[in-house]
């Protein structure tokens, strides 16, 4: 799929993504929007699953570690055709398996994530027993800036280099806030792309919300022998001009006038949630 | 008396078990010497996958691994998978019902001597308290092995927590297990013993101890904490006293567990033995055993004390 096709679907998804946040007066905003675009070249373009099939053996697996930023993630499931859109409007509610975080009742989510630090540990395993078992799918997981001061996120990144997991992608979504300020401010991480490098892991860094350029890596020849990390540098409420760049849209819900000033800024006339 | 170990009896029956089922997998945290398994990873690398020294990454793994579609044990010391990796037991494993086995050797007090950084005597209370999760407390090496042929065919997740030593063979190899039933051990009408891992040999040398003196007691072995036996407890407290015995906190371990079943169905004189709320002494497992009367002696002592009450 082509770059600009790409922008529309996230465009759409964003949309989508904050009218679920709007009606359930719920959800993380900021963090949602920067990964947005990963998630979108992931899903339409990057890898290979079936909607049909979700527990397909030679499917490609997916971690969201930053479970947090899910609404995007479902909403994007169910335009894939993993399970009815319309079950997007149950986000958040009594009852619903469409909940805050990642829940793998949902079809196509393939561990339940929120905890963070938790993902790349288990992309470690999946892409392991892959590589053990000669299966050819490869492995993504997503992780948040904040999430790379948990130290389990580095016991992991020990053990894909030292079991050379060229079959693992590990974006970091360096959008540059966490939930207290800037992440530099909360727990410095500079320079995190050499961290990953002494860790042995094959780094790239690149615009994450820019789709061409998130296309170019992904299909990119790959160097063997060693994991990937792409630093993805995004911005934190991206897409919405009233979010963008702000630390307090962590986790704060749009209102009735903000819901439609993203929709101008998405160019996305209206969403519906009807399957 | 044979001894034997029941981490040996484990490993032996898994390398055994996974050269025909290549989907079962072995994983350690620089444990292959404390665990056996050794001859595991000597004999299958392929299947064995080291983490070094990191049981949250180690259960993370086995999580992946899980998903892979293979059928991955985590083996290592009780204390650190109890608690260190807690939140990826919870997480990954419990909550995203992923077929994964906790694998704690050498729990309880069996590291005696270094202290309660190593000993594991929260692990009941926390692992069976995680929806989903099975959790086991073998109490020879002949009941280990039977168990290991349950685990490496189950679906489900579960903990499995044994000692270090050498113990006591309570059972023969005609002997059959099923997760949810007890064993009822000794029949006997005065009390009942009800205990699980190491503690299920004491709680027969008590009943020989008692024997002597014409108390006749119950002993049930109750190596399936969870699922839980609820019809052998119900037995047990047709006796009018139960005594439940193990080598763990006595919050919320196998007295926990019985007492949640007889308050809410049968209330029922009982006593929960188990090591107290205080920094635990020190020693070899046999050496804190007496210290805390969780020998044939104590526990004969805390029947007789609850018989007078």
């Amino acid at each position: 799929m082509n770059a600009n096709e790409l922008a529309r679907i996230a465009a759409r998804t964003r949309a989508e993504a904050l009218t679920m946040i709007h009606n359930a007066s719920t959800g993380h905003t900021g963090g949602a929007m920067s990964a947005t675009d990963i998630l979108t070249v992931l899903y339409y373009d990057v890898m290979n699953v079936d909607p049909k099939r979700p527990d397909d053996p030679k499917r490609d697996r997916f971690f969201m570690s930053k479970g947090h930023s899910c609404e995007p993630y479902y909403a994007i499931l169910a335009d894939r055709g993993f399970f009815p859109r319309s079950e997007l409007a149950t986000f958040s509610q009594a009852g619903s398996r469409i909940i805050g975080h990642p829940n793998n009742k949902v079809p196509g989510v393939e561990v339940c994530t929120g905890a963070l630090g938790h993902g790349l540990p288990v992309a470690v395993g999946a892409a392991l027993g892959a590589k053990r078992t000669g299966q050819k799918y490869k492995t993504y997981v997503v992780m948040g800036d904040g999430e790379q001061a948990e130290g389990s996120v580095w016991e992991a990144a020990m053990a894909g280099a030292n079991y050379k997991l060229d079959n693992l992608f590990a974006v970091v979504d360096q959008n540059g806030l966490q939930i207290s300020g800037p992440t530099k401010n909360v727990m410095a991480l500079d320079d995190l792309a050499a961290k990953w490098r002494a860790f042995g892991w094959d780094v790239c860094e690149a615009d994450g919300n820019d789709m061409q350029a998130l296309l170019d890596y992904f299909h990119a020849e790959h160097k063997q022998g060693k994991p990937h990390c792409l630093i993805a540098h995004t911005v934190k409420g991206k897409g919405l001009p009233f979010a963008e760049g702000k630390p307090e849209w962590h986790h704060k819900v749009p209102n009735d006038e903000q819901l439609q000033e993203a929709y101008r800024a998405l160019g996305v006339e209206e969403v519906d949630f009807n399957d | 008396m044979t001894k034997s170990t029941v981490r040996g009896a484990f490993t032996a029956e898994l390398l055994a078990l996974a050269k025909k089922d290549r989907s079962l997998y072995a994983l350690a945290t620089d444990s292959r010497g404390s665990v056996t398994l050794t001859a595991f990873a000597d004999e299958l690398p392929s299947q064995f996958v080291e983490c070094g020294i990191a049981e949250q990454d180690a259960v993370g793994i086995a999580a992946g691994l899980a998903n892979a579609g293979l059928r991955p044990f985590v083996c290592g010391p009780a204390c650190f998978y109890s608690m260190r990796s807690a939140e990826q037991v919870k997480a990954d494993v419990s909550y995203s019902h992923m077929n994964v086995k906790i694998i704690g050797v050498s729990g309880g007090v069996s590291y005696g001597a270094l202290g309660s950084t190593h000993h594991s005597t929260q692990d009941i209370a926390l692992m069976r308290a995680l929806p989903g999760m099975e959790v086991y407390l073998p109490s020879d090496a002949v009941q280990m092995r039977a168990l290991t042929r349950y685990l490496a065919s189950s679906n489900e997740p579960a903990y499995v927590r044994m000692g270090r030593g050498p113990v006591p063979e309570i059972y023969t190899e005609k002997d059959f297990f099923t997760p949810g039933k007890a064993v009822k051990l000794l029949d006997g009408k005065d009390a009942a013993v009800i205990a699980c891992g190491e503690m299920v040999y004491w709680a027969t040398e008590a009943a020989r101890i008692l024997n002597e003196k014409g108390i006749h007691i119950s002993v049930y072995d109750m190596f399936t904490i969870k699922p839980l036996d609820e019809e052998a407890i119900m037995e047990a407290a047709g006796t009018g006293f139960v005594l439940t015995v193990e080598e763990h906190a006595v919050y919320g371990g196998l007295g926990g567990a019985v007492a949640e079943v007889l308050s809410q169905k049968k209330p029922t004189r009982m006593r929960i033995l188990g090591l107290p709320d205080e920094k635990v002494y020190t020693g070899k497992s046999e050496e804190v055993f007496r210290h805390y009367g969780l020998d044939g002696e104590g526990i004969a002592k805390a029947v007789r004390e609850g018989l007078k009450k």
